[in-house]
């Protein structure tokens, strides 16, 4: 975890060629390719901007690291401030000061030790498979982050902000539902089926936001977030028809899907995880070798660093802005199949739950790059599957995983904000070596 | 953005061809033939009732009964002419005059109403009450945009809308049942919506970091925390932190019973009337007064107005923050005016609305608040359909904003070119 | 007013763009800076102008030191500044662009245009300038645009105007008319800085002359200097106006373009019918103001432009139409006019750039994959042969300096086997030592049998490359002349004159082998092209 942001490296001499400045993600007003550093560097001087880019891309573990303290911390004082026991606590605070001190500590680590079991090992489980349930449901709720997650990060790359990962779960899980409970296939077939129409559906609503930009320089946030409202729509509607509508339901679910075109559970019926877990890190390895190794990679980071440059070398712009987007869908779409084929097993309005948008996080928590969106994916994977336990055991509402998520980008995104934060409580705070180290690549950023 | 001014700036399209554009047209043709289709050959030849009047109004409009077949078959004329008015523009390589697009929305919009209500099967609708409806769907709808339009003039792009009209809907809810006064839970609503955009500027204005992304983050980070607080604090005392007072309509003697625009304009809540007063305030000053200028400015080419002295940061820092009061204004609409209670993620979207109204009003607040008012309408119209029993779905009724949207950034329907350097950092050289 | 700036160093990082610079500008009087591109005159009028911070230094007006902190002091203290690349709004009329920043409004902060108007008029009068204002910027020629620049600097009573690099996008005529401008404005009391690389230009309007070399003061000179003495002490070491340059020999004319027409989808021309051919082993240098159509002619050569139209034949084969890739591919060879923007991913490793246009192709890839050994390998080569700059193949390009940028596009263009060479202002932004290193592998391309296409705006390089000359000028081919035509010819045609008119010496038609030699205007050229 300390560094996830390195690819795996398979060979002695194999270049980075993750340039980390070729990341979109953090770039500032990277997106827009006529303001591209590079074109505001002038003969006559070194690019100012130079230096603020490598400070923010070349963000390393240990900023990242940090970013996720902080946002813990952020969250251990929301969780503190709403508990009744330190708020009554700090009614007495000057009569019993450690009371207060106490209560929160009692708040705060109850919370959070009823995260960890919830998500990595449940101490208090009789039987070891029962301890690691918790680490099952996180790989589960990972499975469709990686993968949407994957599908930003791409898009990223080819300075696409795909805002549209909730829209392509959409349909993506709407179309492998469709094959899931229609047709009648054999077992495999009928999966391998699910899985394509889930990558088509991706796929097609990706696509439409490439070709609109390509074509018609339509910007993809726009259409992307419109898109996402308009698949959701789309799903409430087909819910309501005979097609989709769970016969003698009048609720908007749809039926169950067959069990032919469900992933298999990996460890048996007693755990929810299931091989659309293997899908998502077949994906990450594909995601690698596309970005790295292959020439499309190259078409898409070109194009997405500087797209007058990469036209210019005869890379089609177009064809890029289009591949990015349908692969990017794609691998939403392949979330939504892990949505219909692995966890939910019926269509409902909360299909997507709020992948899509944490599926942006998690990129961005990644560096846009596939090994980091796997780690990101782990993480806020476990931050979900520990918030559900955490719900229950304690009371606090899961909600508060997503402002420690937020928090976590926020934080990313600005560097120097995390470095500030830590030099200033160097002064105040017994100096530990972790922030004596922040301080001291603050100094010298 | 430094070069010439001679080139178009705007780096992203002029990657992609130039030719003389058909889409206008085209689009227009094909709406005409979806018209002459639908509404004209495919009418349910039956009479539309539109009521004006109730009762107890003071002047009594009688209904007007349009038979859906004239109306279906004079609409779709005037529409194919227009389309092929269109075609003829573009062919001689003229610009449509400002008028066309407008004038054929609106007729499209006419006869599709006129069509919508005789195939129902209660062909007959309260028509003011539609259109006051409207109006209020549209109010914070408009405060929105107007947020964007303040933030975008400046260079500073604003997806988190929706995060602001969200924290001033919460804010107006806890402050104004804590105080149970109106004025408080206003002001209380216009801080939590500046925080918010003061995270945004602090971070895409000071630390750079890209705008979209931290207008994407401060949405969920909004949603998350209004929401937790909403299921820890709020419901452990619903009577003392949810039950906000309630804002109540200010009736003008006399003007409101004017029939259709008596209750639009002469019988609102203070923040309805507030609301004309924003649009007014914002379109007057960035057209008209030194502000707007610098403002506009900024968002152009800040090089430009960094070389004549203007401080672009402070410009863009004190917009963004402006834009936060406008959009707590809106979110203060939510609790104190529609609902008289928070609850999760109320807005439900409509700050993603109110950012496609601000497009689809090309950055310009009379626009904004005309496209706010399109989308307010087409929600509107699809809650009184569901009633009515029409043969279009409201799904399909409440994805128009969306649909329209995504052909106005496709330049589909005109061209809209937002401010040059929107969502680009400045970095003093 | 006078102006002194005493001991102004100015450093980014560890990049000292000025050190310790002195200079003095007199009351009325035209101080010109002279210096290469980046040579840091530019740096220097932004610390003065309070847009840099100076690392050290001060700045007195009047004798009186002063210190701004952003333009907004300066313009109050009565420094005007017209940029190099202008700083006006482009979708605001002139009078909003003039108002801007000091701006004169009614009650309530309402804005007051007319009193902008007024002086727009008054001052457009006094100097002849015909500037509408209410125009919109973005629809007035360049010329006319740098006007309202000078009157917005006016409008706020600027005794010191600097003008940076004024001339770079103006015609020949346009700058005379400019320089006479700055006559007025002198004799007015203003005085003047003006920043310029162009001897001709300095010499004609200058006072006094300061040059400029990699940042420091390297001396100061009369208006009567020598243009060779002026020229040795801006690039510091002798400068031979006649370098050694064999002739060439030309071959077959492989490359021919045909009634080539570019119309901007406003309706504007932006091509207007041109014709000419390169034959084998000769340059062709395309000579003219920047703006006159040179950069739509090498786009449209390679497939970059869609609206194009005519033919594009090397070799036999129509290029026009076909993808950019295709026209790669087939052998073509180009140097962008910005290597910053078109040339190169400046996030991208110098390894990945070398192979830019050619990471699809063996031995670079194998059907998807990409082979990064062979790629890495290739770098290493092309650093050592090159010469170039870095720290290694896996630095990013955009920490190279621009010379060295500059040798990773002609690397990656020259090695491998060309049909065709375009490249469009080859050494613009590069220092001295990396120019000579690059006019010396243009020759060898040409030596080697390459027919080669140079766009260039600086006469120099063209007169050091070129075999023969073809002028554009607004879109036309004004001729073709030879190589060695005089520089007062070349300016005249550049300003729309015919070879005839300006009085060129036609090519012989023997020692030309019939390529539309005496080619006086463009008609003639494209008779010969039927041979």
């Amino acid at each position: 975890m300390n560094d996830p942001v390195d690819g795996p490296g398979p060979g002695p001499v194999a270049p980075d060629s993750e340039t980390p400045a070729g990341e979109p993600g953090s770039i500032p007003g990277g997106a827009d390719a006529g303001n591209s550093p590079a074109q505001l560097a002038e003969a006559s001087g070194p690019d100012p901007q130079a230096s603020l880019m490598t400070r923010i891309t070349t963000g390393n573990g240990m900023v990242s690291v940090l970013a996720i303290l902080l946002s813990l911390i952020v969250g251990a004082i929301l969780i503190a401030a709403t508990d009744e026991r330190v708020t009554e606590a700090s009614s007495y605070f000057f009569a019993r000061p450690m009371d207060l001190l106490g209560a929160v500590w009692t708040s705060v680590s109850e919370a959070y030790v009823a995260l960890f079991r919830s998500s990595i090992f449940n101490t208090q489980a009789d039987g070891f498979a029962n301890a690691i349930y918790p680490l099952t449901e996180t790989l589960t709720d990972a499975t469709p982050l990686i993968l949407a997650g994957l599908g930003v990060a791409l898009a990223f790359r080819a300075s696409l902000f795909n805002i549209g990962g909730q829209g392509q779960i959409i349909v993506g899980a709407l179309l492998a539902g469709w094959v899931g409970f229609t047709l009648d296939l054999p077992a495999g077939i009928h999966l391998i089926l699910a899985m394509v129409a889930g990558i088509i559906g991706g796929a097609l609503w990706g696509g439409i936001a490439g070709v609109l930009k390509a074509r018609r320089g339509a910007h993809e946030v726009i259409v992307t977030i419109m898109l996402n409202y308009i698949a959701l729509y789309f799903l409430l509607y087909l819910l309501t028809t005979p097609g989709f509508q769970r016969p003698g339901s009048n609720n908007p679910i749809s039926p169950n899907i067959d069990s032919s075109a469900a992933y298999p559970l990996i460890f048996g019926s007693g755990f929810r995880l299931h091989y659309g877990f293997v899908v998502a890190l077949a994906a990450v390895a594909f995601v690698w070798w596309l970005l790295n190794r292959s020439t499309t990679g190259f078409e898409l980071r070109a194009v997405g660093a500087n797209p007058l440059a990469a036209r210019t070398a005869g890379i089609n712009v177009s064809k890029a802005y289009i591949t990015a987007m349908v692969v990017a869908g794609a691998l939403a779409g392949l979330a939504g199949t892990a949505q219909i084929s692995g966890t939910e097993r019926a269509l409902s309005s909360d299909i997507a739950a709020s992948f899509g948008f944490d599926a942006i996080t998690v990129a961005l928590l990644g560096r846009s790059k596939p090994m980091g969106t796997l780690f990101a994916g782990l993480l806020f994977g476990a931050l979900r599957a520990g918030g559900v336990g955490m719900q229950s055991n304690t009371g606090i509402p899961i909600d508060i995983v997503l402002v420690v998520q937020s928090f976590i980008v926020l934080f990313i995104a600005a560097p120097p904000l995390v470095q500030a934060i830590f030099r200033i409580n160097t002064g105040k705070k017994k100096s530990k070596t972790t922030t004596a180290r922040t301080a001291g690549t603050g100094g010298a950023a | 953005m430094s070069t010439a001014t001679t080139t178009p700036s705007a780096g992203v399209t002029s990657v992609g061809t130039a030719h003389r554009n058909w889409s206008t047209p085209m689009v227009l043709a094909v709406l005409a033939l979806v018209a002459l289709l639908g509404f004209a050959i495919g009418s349910p030849s039956a009479t539309a009732r539109f009521r004006i009047s109730t009762d107890h109004d003071a002047i009594k409009v009688p209904d007007v009964m349009l038979g859906t077949t004239l109306v279906g078959w004079i609409g779709a004329i005037l529409l194919l002419g227009l389309a092929a008015y269109s075609f003829r523009l573009t062919s001689r390589r003229a610009t449509a005059p400002k008028w066309l697009v407008p004038a054929f929305a609106a007729i499209w919009v006419i006869a599709f109403l006129v069509w919508v209500i005789g195939s129902a099967n209660n062909p007959n609708v309260y028509f003011s009450g539609l259109i006051a409806g409207s109006f209020t769907l549209a109010i914070p709808l408009i405060f929105g945009s107007l947020s964007g339009v303040l933030c975008e003039r400046t260079g500073v792009i604003n997806i988190a809308i929706e995060g602001q009209l969200l924290a001033g809907a919460f804010g107006a809810a806890v402050v104004g049942s804590i105080t149970q006064s109106l004025l408080a839970g206003v002001l209380a609503a216009v801080v939590a919506s500046m925080l918010v955009s003061a995270v945004l500027a602090v971070f895409s204005i000071k630390y750079m970091v890209n705008q979209i992304i931290v207008g994407v983050v401060l949405n969920v980070l909004v949603a998350g925390l209004t929401s937790f607080l909403f299921s820890t604090v709020m419901k452990a005392d619903t009577a003392l932190f949810n039950s906000p007072p309630s804002f109540h309509n200010i009736r003008i003697p006399g003007l409101a019973d004017i029939p259709v625009f008596g209750p639009i304009f002469f019988d609102q809540t203070i923040l309805g009337y507030g609301m004309y007063v924003a649009v007014f305030l914002v379109w007057f000053g960035l057209f008209k007064t030194r502000w707007g200028l610098r403002v506009r400015a900024v968002g152009e080419h800040p090089q430009a107005a960094d070389t004549v002295g203007i401080r672009v940061k402070a410009i863009r820092f004190s917009n963004v923050l402006l834009a936060g009061v406008v959009a707590g204004l809106g979110g203060a609409f939510f609790t104190l005016v529609t609902s008289s209670s928070f609850s999760k993620e109320m807005t439900a979207g409509q700050g993603f609305i109110a950012l496609a109204a601000m497009i689809f009003g090309r950055w310009n607040p009379i626009g904004a608040f005309f496209a706010s008012l399109l989308f307010g309408f087409s929600l509107n119209l699809s809650f009184v359909l569901s009633i009515l029993g029409t043969p279009v779905p409201n799904q399909f009724m409440q994805m128009l904003p969306y649909i329209v949207t995504i052909f106005a950034v496709a330049g589909l329907a005109g061209k809209s070119r937002p401010p040059a350097s929107n969502g680009v950092a400045y970095v003093k050289e | 007013m006078k102006l002194e700036l005493r001991g102004i160093t100015k450093k980014f990082g560890s990049f000292t763009a000025n050190d310790n610079i002195d200079v003095v500008v007199e009351d009325s009087q035209v101080h010109s800076l002279l210096g290469e591109n980046g040579a840091g005159k530019s740096t220097l009028m932004n610390v003065l102008f309070g847009l840099y911070e100076a690392t050290s230094g001060q700045v007195l007006i009047d004798d009186r030191p002063v210190s701004f902190n952003g333009p907004g002091d300066a313009m109050a203290a009565g420094i005007g500044m017209v940029h190099q690349h202008f700083m006006l709004v482009p979708v605001f009329t002139v009078a909003e662009n003039v108002a801007l920043g000091d701006e004169a409004t009614k009650a309530a902060g309402i804005l007051d245009l007319e009193a902008t108007r007024r002086k727009i008029r008054e001052i457009s009068e006094q100097f002849g300038f015909h500037v509408d204002p209410d125009a919109i910027v973005e629809d007035l020629p360049v010329g006319v645009q740098q006007r309202v620049e000078i009157i917005k600097a006016l409008v706020r009573d600027a005794r010191i105007l600097i003008l940076d690099e004024p001339t770079a996008v103006l015609t020949p005529q346009e700058t005379d008319e400019l320089l006479s401008i700055i006559g007025q404005l002198r004799d007015n009391g203003t005085s003047v800085v003006f920043i310029s690389h162009k001897l001709r230009e300095v010499k004609a309007v200058s006072d006094v002359i300061t040059v400029i070399r990699r940042g420091r003061v390297v001396g100061k000179a009369e208006p009567e200097a020598s243009a060779s003495e002026l020229a040795s002490l801006m690039v510091g070491r002798e400068v031979n106006l006649a370098l050694g340059k064999e002739d060439a020999t030309p071959g077959e004319e492989t490359f021919r373009v045909e009634h080539l027409n570019v119309v901007a989808p406003t309706g504007q021309v932006l091509l207007d019918d041109i014709s000419f051919g390169v034959r084998q082993g000769e340059i062709l240098a395309v000579a003219g103001v920047q703006g006159n159509g040179q950069t739509e002619l090498t786009q449209a050569i390679m497939g970059l432009m869609d609206q194009a139209t005519g033919r594009v034949m090397l070799e036999g084969e129509n290029l026009l139409g076909r993808s950019v890739k295709s026209i790669i591919n087939s052998g073509v060879g180009f140097v962008p006019e910005d290597r910053s923007t078109d040339g190169l991913v400046s996030t991208f490793t110098v390894a990945e750039n070398l192979v830019l246009n050619q990471y699809d192709r063996a031995p670079y890839a194998r059907g998807l994959n990409m082979r990064p050994a062979v790629i890495n390998r290739n770098a290493e080569d092309k650093v050592e042969e090159y010469d170039i700059r870095t720290q290694s193949g896996q630095s990013n390009a955009g920490t190279l300096s621009g010379g060295n940028q500059q040798k990773v596009v002609m690397a990656r263009e020259l090695s491998r086997p060309l049909k065709l060479f375009i490249a469009s202002q080859p050494t613009r932004g590069v220092d001295v030592g990396s120019v000579e290193f690059l006019h010396r592998r243009i020759l060898a391309e040409r030596d080697g049998g390459t027919p080669v296409l140079i766009v260039s705006t600086e006469l120099d390089e063209v007169a050091e490359l070129a075999d023969r000359i073809a002028v554009l000028y607004k879109g036309s081919l004004v001729g073709i002349v030879p190589g060695d035509t005089p520089r007062e010819v070349l300016g005249l045609m550049m300003a729309g004159s015919s070879a005839a008119e300006a009085g060129a010496t036609p090519l012989p038609e023997a020692t030309d082998q019939g390529s539309g030699a005496a080619a006086a205007n463009p008609n003639q050229e494209e008779e010969s092209g039927n041979e």
